[in-house]
C-alpha cells in the first residue's frame, strides 16, 4: 500500500498541498479528490461506490447501508413473529385451564419466542443499527471487511429461516431458549428439535461474531482524521464495548451448542452424569454467554440514549468520560455475574455470596450513566419530540428493571423469585425498557437519516403512550403473580390458586402492547412513502452522520471530514474542515492510527461480490444437513472451500506490483 | 389519560388484595425461612420504590423547564458542570452505600436460613421424575423406611431435612410459603431444610422447566402435630388394604394382569414397579397425578381411562380397558387408603 499523503485543507495552505500531491507517482495513480469540483467528484464517487444494478447486483452489494437496511427490516419482521408468539401464549394463559393450545405447542412457542427475540431480533438489530451508523459517525466510506459483513447477513437470514421453517413443520425446539441438559440431551430430547436449537445458535452467532469484528476494526482504524479516542461519539463507544463483549461471550454459547450437538449426534457424554459428565457444566457455559448477552443488547441502547439526549436537551452530554468508563466497566463486570442465574442449583454458599456482591456492583456504573443523563437534561432545555419521549419511557421502565435486578442479585431473595413470573417481569423491564424503548426512540431519531423523510410526530406520540401503558399493564402485575407463586414456562395453571384475574389483566396489556407495534409499523411504512422531507440534519444534532445528505449517498461523504470536537457539527456551525487526497476511481478509505486518528495509509475497500452469498448458502446447507449426520461437516467442507476461494481470489492491483 | 391511569391503579390494588389468600405465595409465609424471605422482599421493595420515586422526580424537573422552540446548542459552563459533578458523585456514592448495605443484608439472611436446619432430625429424600415426586422417609430401622409419592407429610414445628436429587432431567422443589426453591439435578444431591410453624397444607410446584408437563408437577406439604404424623407414618407402613368387595377383588386381579404392574408398586401384592408412583395408599392422598386432579372416584376413572387427555405427554400410557374393567380397577384403588 502507498503511504499516506493525506492532507487537510485546513492545516495546509493550497500551494504546499500541491507539492505534497506531487510526491507520489502520478502515472500509477488515478484521479484524486484534491481540488476536484463538487459535481465531478459526485459523478466519480457515485460510479465507484454504487451497488451494481439488477438482481445479481443487489445480491452482491457490500454497501454497509444496504446491508444494514436489510438487517433492520429482517430483524423487525422477526420481532413481529416473536411478538405474535407472545400474544398466542398470553391468550392461552389469560385464564386457568384454558385449552387453546396444548403443552407441545406451548413449549415450542415460548422457546421460539425466546430464541427469536434474543438471537434473531435483539442482537441483530443492535448490530445492524451499528452497521448503518458507525461508518457514518466515524466519517468513513464503508465498514471494514464489507464482504464479511454481507456474508454475516446471509448467514443470519438462513439461521432465522431455518428456525422458523422448523417451527412451521412442528419440529421447532421445545426445550426453552436456554435448552438445559439433560432435557435437551439425547435421552430426554428425542427427535431433531434440540439439534435445530444447537445448530441454529451456532450459526447465528457466527454472524454476530463477524459483525463484531468488522465493527471493532472500523472504529479502531477507519475514524476520520482528528477523531481521537476522546472525540468518539458515545454511541460508537457503546458499539465498540459491545463488540468486544460479543467476541468474548459468543464463543461460550457456541461451545455449549457444539458440545450439545456432539452429545446428540456423535454420542459423546459431555453432559451425561451417568458417564462422568455434568449437567451443571452446560449452565455455567451457557450463562457465561447468557449474562453478557443482556449487556450486548443493553449497551448499544445506552449509546442510543447518549445520542438522543444531547440532541434534544440542546447541550453536549454531561460526563462524557464518566460515561465511556461506565460502558467499559459494564462490559468487564458483565462477565463476572453469570452465577446469579444459578443460585437455586445448590452451589457453595460462599461462592454464591461473591456473585451477590459482583452482581450488585454492576449497578454502580449503570447508576453513573443514569445520573449523567439526568444531569444533561437538568442543564439543558429539553425539546420534547418522540425520540426523547421514548428515552423518558426508558427511564421509567428500565429503572424498575434495574432495581428488581438488585433484588435478584441477593441469593436468599432470588431463591423465592427465581424461575417465577417475577423474573419474567424483571427481564422484560430490563430488555424492553432498557433496549426496545431506546431502539424505538432511535428509530424515530435516525429514520430521517435513513429514508430522507420524517416520521409522523402525532402517530409517534400515540405509539409511545400505547406502548408505555400496554407494557406496564402487561409486565408490572407479573412481579406480583410471581411472588404469589406462579412459576415460569407453564402452559396452564389450576383455578384454585387464584391467578386467573391478574393473568387476564396481563394478557389484555400484552395485546395493547402488541397493538402499539402495529401502529409503529403503520407509521414506518406511511412515513417512508409520504413523510415530510427531512433535510440533512432535521434535529440539528451534533455528530458526523448528520453532516452528509439524507439518505446518505453510496460513498457516505464526498470529502472525508476532519474532526475537532465530540459534536463536530456544533463546533463548526458553517462547514466542516475536510481531508483530501483519496482516489475517486477506486474504493479508497483513510486508515488512521488507533488512539489519535492520524491518517496513516490509504486502503482499498472491497468491491461487490456474489461470493459471500454463495459462501453463506454453503455454510447454511452444511449446518442444516449436520442436524442429521455429523458427516455433513466433511461433505460440506468442499462447497465452503470453493466459495471461499472464489471470495478471496486475488486480483491484480498495480500498486501492489511495485 | 389521568382517568385511565387511576382506573388501572384501582384495578391493580383490587387484584392484589384478592390474591393475598393464595396458599402458594411467597408473601404468605408459614415457616421461619419464608418469613425471613418475605421480610427481605418487603424491605427491598420498599427501598427500591423510594429510589425509583427519587429518580422519577429528578427526571420530572427538567420537564418543567421544557422549551418548545428550537434552540442553539448550549455552550458548556465549567462552573455549572462542576456543581453537577458534585451532585452526580454524591448520588453514585449513595448508590454504592445502599448496594453494600443490601449485600450485607442478603449475607445475614443467608446465615439465618442456614441456621434453621441445624438440628434437623427427620430426613426425607425427594427425587424428581417427569412429572411426579418420589418421597422416601429415611429411618435408622430399615423396615420403617417408607416410600410414597407427591405428598410430603412432615411434623409441624420441627425442622425437616430434604435431600433433593433427580433421576431424569432437572427439576426444582419449591413450596413458597415455607422456603425458597432448590434444584433437583441428576448426579447432584442438594440439601434443603424446611420447617412449618403450624399444621396445615402448603402447596408447592416444580420451578425448573422439565418438559411437556412441567405445569402439572405439583406437590403438597402436609404439616401435622407430631403424634398424627407418627400415626400416619405407621399407617403408611402397612401393606395395602385387601379388596373387600367382589368388584374390587376383580380390580386387583386386573391390575396385576395388565401393564399397570410394570410401573407401579402396591405393598403386599406382587406389584413392584418403581418407575411410577407407589400406589400402596393412593386413596389416602388428596390429589392424583402430582396435584393435577383432586382425589375422587370420577377423577381416578378419568385419569386411568385417558391419561393423555388429562396430562398430555405424560408417561402414563393408555391401557385398553372395558367399562367394567375400568370400574373394577377404580373400585380397587379407591380402597387403598
Amino acid at each position: 500500500m502507498s503511504s499516506a499523503d493525506l492532507t487537510s485543507e485546513r492545516d495546509l495552505p493550497p500551494e504546499r498541498e500541491a507539492s505534497a500531491k506531487g510526491d507520489v507517482a502520478p502515472e500509477r495513480d488515478g484521479p484524486r479528490d484534491t481540488g476536484m469540483d463538487d459535481a465531478s467528484l459526485h459523478r466519480w464517487l457515485t460510479r465507484t461506490w454504487r451497488t451494481p444494478p439488477g438482481i445479481i447486483g443487489a445480491l452482491s452489494s457490500v454497501d454497509h447501508k444496504v446491508i444494514a437496511r436489510r438487517y433492520l427490516i429482517t430483524a423487525f419482521l422477526f420481532l413481529c413473529l416473536g411478538g405474535l408468539n407472545a400474544v398466542v401464549m398470553r391468550i392461552q394463559l389469560s385464564g386457568p385451564q384454558r385449552g387453546l393450545i396444548g403443552p407441545d405447542l406451548y413449549n415450542q412457542l415460548f422457546t421460539m419466542h425466546g430464541v427469536t427475540m434474543m438471537f434473531l431480533f435483539a442482537v441483530p438489530i443492535v448490530q445492524a443499527t451499528g452497521i448503518y451508523l458507525v461508518p457514518l459517525m466515524v466519517g468513513t466510506r464503508n465498514i471494514a471487511f464489507p464482504r464479511l459483513n454481507a456474508f454475516s447477513y446471509w448467514v443470519y437470514v438462513s439461521g432465522g429461516l431455518f428456525a422458523w421453517v422448523s417451527f412451521a413443520l412442528s419440529m421447532a425446539p421445545d426445550v426453552g431458549w436456554f435448552a438445559y441438559v439433560p432435557l435437551s440431551g439425547p435421552e430426554y430430547g428425542p427427535g431433531k428439535r434440540a439439534d435445530v436449537w444447537a445448530q441454529m445458535i451456532t450459526y447465528t452467532e457466527v454472524s454476530s461474531l463477524a459483525v463484531a469484528v468488522a465493527t471493532i476494526v472500523t472504529i479502531f482504524k477507519q475514524r476520520a482524521p482528528g477523531m481521537s479516542l476522546d472525540k468518539i461519539p458515545l454511541y460508537v463507544w457503546s458499539l465498540l464495548v459491545t463488540s468486544f463483549v460479543v467476541v468474548f461471550a459468543m464463543p461460550a454459547v457456541m461451545i455449549t451448542s457444539t458440545f450439545l450437538i456432539l452429545d446428540r449426534l456423535v454420542g459423546t457424554h459431555i453432559f451425561n452424569p451417568a458417564e462422568g459428565g455434568d449437567a451443571l457444566l452446560f449452565q455455567h457455559l451457557f450463562w457465561f454467554f447468557g449474562h453478557p448477552e443482556v449487556y450486548i443488547i443493553f449497551l448499544p441502547a445506552t449509546g442510543m440514549v447518549s445520542a438522543i439526549i444531547p440532541a434534544f436537551a440542546r447541550r453536549p452530554v454531561f460526563g462524557h468520560l464518566g460515561l465511556v468508563l461506565s460502558l467499559i466497566a459494564v462490559g468487564f463486570l458483565s462477565f463476572g455475574l453469570w452465577v446469579h442465574h444459578m443460585f437455586a442449583t445448590g452451589l457453595p454458599k460462599l461462592g454464591a455470596s461473591f456473585f451477590t456482591a459482583s452482581s450488585m456492583m454492576i449497578a454502580i456504573p449503570n447508576g453513573v450513566q443514569i445520573f449523567c443523563w439526568l444531569a444533561t437534561l437538568w442543564d439543558g432545555r429539553p425539546v420534547i419530540r418522540t425520540p426523547l419521549l421514548f428515552v423518558f419511557g426508558f427511564f421509567f421502565i428500565f429503572v424498575i428493571g434495574g432495581l428488581t435486578g438488585v433484588m435478584l442479585a441477593s441469593v436468599p431473595l432470588d431463591l423465592q423469585v427465581h424461575d417465577t413470573y417475577f423474573v419474567v417481569a424483571h427481564f422484560h423491564y430490563v430488555l424492553i425498557g432498557g433496549a426496545v424503548f431506546p431502539l424505538l426512540g432511535a428509530a424515530y431519531f435516525w429514520f430521517p437519516k435513513i429514508t430522507g423523510r420524517m416520521m409522523s410526530e402525532r402517530l409517534g406520540r400515540w405509539h409511545f403512550w400505547l406502548a408505555l401503558i400496554g407494557f406496564n399493564a402487561a409486565f408490572f402485575p407479573m412481579h406480583i403473580v410471581g411472588l404469589w407463586g406462579m412459576p415460569r414456562r407453564v402452559y396452564t395453571y389450576p383455578a384454585e390458586l387464584g391467578w386467573g384475574n391478574i393473568n387476564l389483566f396481563i394478557s389484555a396489556g400484552a395485546v395493547l402492547f402488541f397493538l402499539s407495534f402495529v401502529l409503529f409499523a403503520f407509521n414506518l411504512v406511511h412515513s417512508a412513502l409520504k413523510g415530510a422531507p427531512a433535510g440533512d440534519n432535521p434535529w440539528d444534532a451534533g455528530t458526523l452522520e448528520w453532516a452528509t445528505s439524507s439518505p446518505p449517498p453510496s460513498y457516505n461523504f464526498a470529502r472525508i471530514p476532519v474532526v475537532t470536537n465530540v459534536e463536530p457539527l456544533w463546533a463548526e456551525r458553517e462547514a466542516l474542515p475536510v481531508a483530501t487526497g483519496l482516489r475517486v476511481d477506486a474504493r479508497e478509505l483513510i486508515i488512521s492510527t488507533v488512539a489519535e486518528a492520524h491518517p496513516d495509509i490509504r486502503e482499498k475497500s472491497a468491491t461487490p461480490s456474489i461470493w459471500p452469498l454463495l459462501a453463506a448458502i454453503a455454510v447454511g446447507g452444511t449446518f442444516l444437513y449436520s442436524i442429521f449426520t455429523p458427516w455433513a461437516i466433511v461433505w460440506g467442507a468442499a462447497p465452503i472451500a470453493v466459495t471461499l476461494i472464489g471470495w478471496f481470489w486475488p486480483k491484480g492491483d498495480p500498486e501492489d506490483e511495485e | 389519560m389521568k382517568r385511565l391511569a387511576s382506573i388501572a391503579f384501582a384495578a391493580a390494588i383490587a387484584l392484589f388484595l384478592q390474591g393475598c389468600a393464595g396458599w402458594q405465595s411467597a408473601l404468605d409465609p408459614k415457616g421461619p425461612a419464608a418469613s425471613e424471605l418475605a421480610w427481605l422482599i418487603w424491605f427491598f421493595t420498599g427501598l427500591c420504590a423510594v429510589v425509583w420515586v427519587l429518580v422519577m422526580a429528578a427526571l420530572a424537573v427538567p420537564l418543567m423547564m421544557r422549551s418548545r422552540e428550537r434552540l442553539e446548542p448550549l455552550v458548556l459552563d465549567a462552573g455549572a458542570d462542576n456543581r453537577k459533578l458534585r451532585v452526580v458523585m454524591t448520588a453514585v456514592g449513595l448508590t454504592a452505600v445502599i448496594l453494600v448495605g443490601l449485600t450485607l443484608l442478603s449475607f445475614f439472611a443467608n446465615r439465618t436460613l442456614a441456621a434453621i436446619g441445624s438440628d434437623a432430625a427427620l430426613t426425607i429424600r425427594v427425587t424428581g421424575h417427569q412429572w411426579w415426586w418420589e418421597v422416601r422417609y429415611e429411618d435408622a430401622t430399615p423396615s420403617r423406611i417408607l416410600t410414597t409419592a407427591n405428598e410430603i407429610h412432615i411434623p409441624a414445628g420441627e425442622p425437616v431435612r430434604l435431600l433433593l436429587t433427580s433421576t431424569d432431567v432437572i427439576h426444582s422443589f419449591w413450596v413458597p410459603s415455607l422456603s425458597g426453591k432448590l434444584d433437583l439435578i441428576p448426579g447432584h444431591m442438594n440439601v434443603l431444610d424446611i420447617k412449618a410453624d403450624k399444621p396445615g397444607v402448603y402447596r408447592g410446584q416444580c420451578a425448573e422447566f422439565c418438559g411437556a408437563q412441567h405445569a402439572n408437577m405439583g406437590t403438597f406439604i402436609i404439616a401435622e402435630p407430631r403424634a398424627e404424623f407418627e400415626a400416619w407414618w405407621n399407617d403408611q407402613l402397612q401393606p395395602a388394604a385387601a379388596p373387600t368387595s367382589d368388584e374390587a377383588k376383580t380390580g386387583e386381579d386386573l391390575f396385576l394382569k395388565r401393564p399397570c404392574v410394570m410401573c407401579h408398586k402396591i405393598g403386599g401384592t406382587p406389584a413392584g414397579g418403581t418407575v411410577a408412583p407407589d400406589l400402596t395408599h393412593v386413596a389416602s392422598r388428596q390429589t392424583l397425578a402430582a396435584g393435577t386432579l383432586t382425589m375422587s372416584r370420577g377423577n381416578l376413572a378419568a385419569w386411568i381411562a385417558d391419561p393423555q387427555g388429562v396430562k398430555p405427554g405424560s408417561h402414563m400410557p393408555v391401557v385398553d380397558l372395558s367399562g367394567d374393567e375400568l370400574n373394577a380397577i377404580v373400585a380397587y384403588l379407591e380402597g387403598l387408603k
